[in-house]
């Protein structure tokens, strides 16, 4: 049996959590929004060519790894990926760094983790755990969003890496190799808000960032006549999984990125992050309006008022008053 | 309705002083009508796979399948071969002539024992 002492703790967004827990274990004790902002985490797209159970996706977060990529990098330590063809090749390496003491990374198919709720079962490519012990033929995890370190068969974790889709995580893992003692939190703060304020209001993409929150407002307020009232409650049902399902934290990570400014100001020193952080909290209560309104859609319970087109001005309002709120953070840092 | 024991979701919260804490989730109304509604087309899905098998139209591997959220190109790519023949498994006549180790791949994908790879529910709200 292996087991590396490693300290398990809950987040609520599985890549954010993974990486502010194995930063934790080589001492760089960071929180999971801490994490996310400084990963430049937080980013809007709606992406009506990807489809997940036939229907468009819609983000709220950046591509899948890049948080990790970038905090671990911010803050001067080096990783190492590694992507396998063969399902038992990717174990065997699994099981070495477990025996050299490196607790590891894994990118998988949530669907296929036996110790996930069945409520829960979709198939999500995107679910990160660590892997920090072995009992037999059985892996020790420290999945982030669970409250406790759980139990995962040999044969289900090895099906659960080579999930197939859109998305393959295709065996990947990763780990930390060399930590570095001396780095710059204010400034890898800074270039994580700065990462952030492009993406959202720069992004050469009708679809992505602020624009991109138009963009959908101005389709989904076409969804009933396209697609039939049927067929467009789905859609709107999709974007409110999105928004809210397991990791986002709520209102589509704006909470959780509303917490890393609140921890960021004293870092910086600067107080006008703490009034930006409330600015940003009321964005996360306007998202979940929207989240509430699309809800009585579903269910067909909408008052008047409560339609298609209102909530595509909920969304334009998003979007309005997230700009003023990344023009600020600009100035700010 | 979800009622899920198992996982305490947690998620950013305010406290009275206007500081961020995590604080267990207490659920919450939208999430669920989603959620509920994403499993409310996999169970129709499910049944109507039933009804086509149960008139001959399709195989069991077709319960199997929407049991599993897949569509022919995901599986084929599960168990590795080309969609077209998962199609044809797909169809009663396909599924008969299936080999013991297709038979053996299909299986295991879905973690059963060969022989269960034939069963499914007798009418269409019968599933499990």
């Amino acid at each position: 049996m292996v087991k590396i002492d490693f300290k398990h703790s809950q987040s609520s967004h599985c890549e954010s959590g993974v990486s502010a827990n194995l930063l934790s274990h080589y001492g760089v004790d960071i929180s999971e929004a801490m994490a996310f902002g400084i990963g430049t985490g937080l980013f809007f797209a709606y992406l009506p060519f990807v489809k997940v159970n036939k229907l468009p996706l819609t983000t709220y977060r950046c591509e899948v790894g890049g948080i990790f990529k970038r905090v671990v990098k911010r803050l001067g330590c080096r990783i190492r990926w590694e992507k396998f063809k063969s399902p038992e090749k990717s174990m065997t390496a699994l099981d070495k760094k477990l025996a050299e003491g490196i607790p590891v990374g894994l990118r998988t198919g949530g669907y296929w983790l036996p110790y996930f709720p069945p409520a829960f079962r979709f198939h999500f490519n995107m679910h990160n755990l660590v892997v920090f012990g072995k009992d037999g033929d059985e892996y020790l995890i420290s999945d982030p969003v669970f409250p406790d370190p759980v139990r995962c068969h040999r044969s289900a974790l090895m099906k659960a890496r080579f999930a197939k889709g859109p998305l393959a995580p295709g065996g990947v893992m990763y780990y930390i190799e060399e930590v570095s003692r001396q780095f710059d939190m204010a400034a890898a703060i800074r270039k994580g808000i700065r990462g952030v304020c492009r993406r959202m209001m720069k992004t050469p993409l009708p679809v992505a960032g602020v624009r991109g929150m138009g963009f959908l407002a101005g389709r989904l307020c076409r969804w009933p006549e396209k697609l039939g009232a049927d067929n467009a409650a789905l859609h709107v049902g999709q974007l409110i999984r999105m928004q809210e399902e397991i990791g986002t934290g709520g209102g589509g990570f704006r909470f959780m990125y509303a917490a890393f400014l609140q921890e960021a100001a004293p870092i910086l020193g600067n107080a006008r992050l703490l009034e930006l952080s409330r600015k940003m909290t009321a964005t996360g209560d306007l998202w979940r309006k929207l989240a509430v309104v699309g809800a009585r859609i579903c269910k067909g319970r909408a008052s008047e008022d409560e339609t298609y087109g209102g909530m595509a001005d909920l969304l334009r309002e998003c979007a309005e008053r997230e700009s003023l709120i990344y023009r600020e953070l600009m100035e700010v840092v | 309705m979800i009622d899920n024991p198992d996982l305490k979701e947690i998620c950013y919260a305010l406290d009275e002083n206007g500081c961020y804490v995590l604080a267990p989730s207490a659920g919450w109304e939208p999430k669920n009508v989603a959620n509920d509604q994403a499993w409310a087309l996999i169970g129709k899905q499910v049944a109507n796979m039933v009804s086509r098998i149960r008139a001959g139209k399709l195989s069991p591997l077709a319960y199997h399948m929407a049991k599993h959220q897949m569509s022919a190109g995901l599986l084929a790519k599960y168990v590795g071969i080309n969609r077209f023949r998962v199609w044809r498994h797909l169809k009663p006549s396909g599924f008969k002539r299936l080999t013991p180790e297709m038979r053996r791949r299909y299986a295991d994908l879905f973690d059963l024992p060969v022989d269960a790879l034939d069963v499914f529910p007798v009418s269409p709200e019968g599933e499990d």
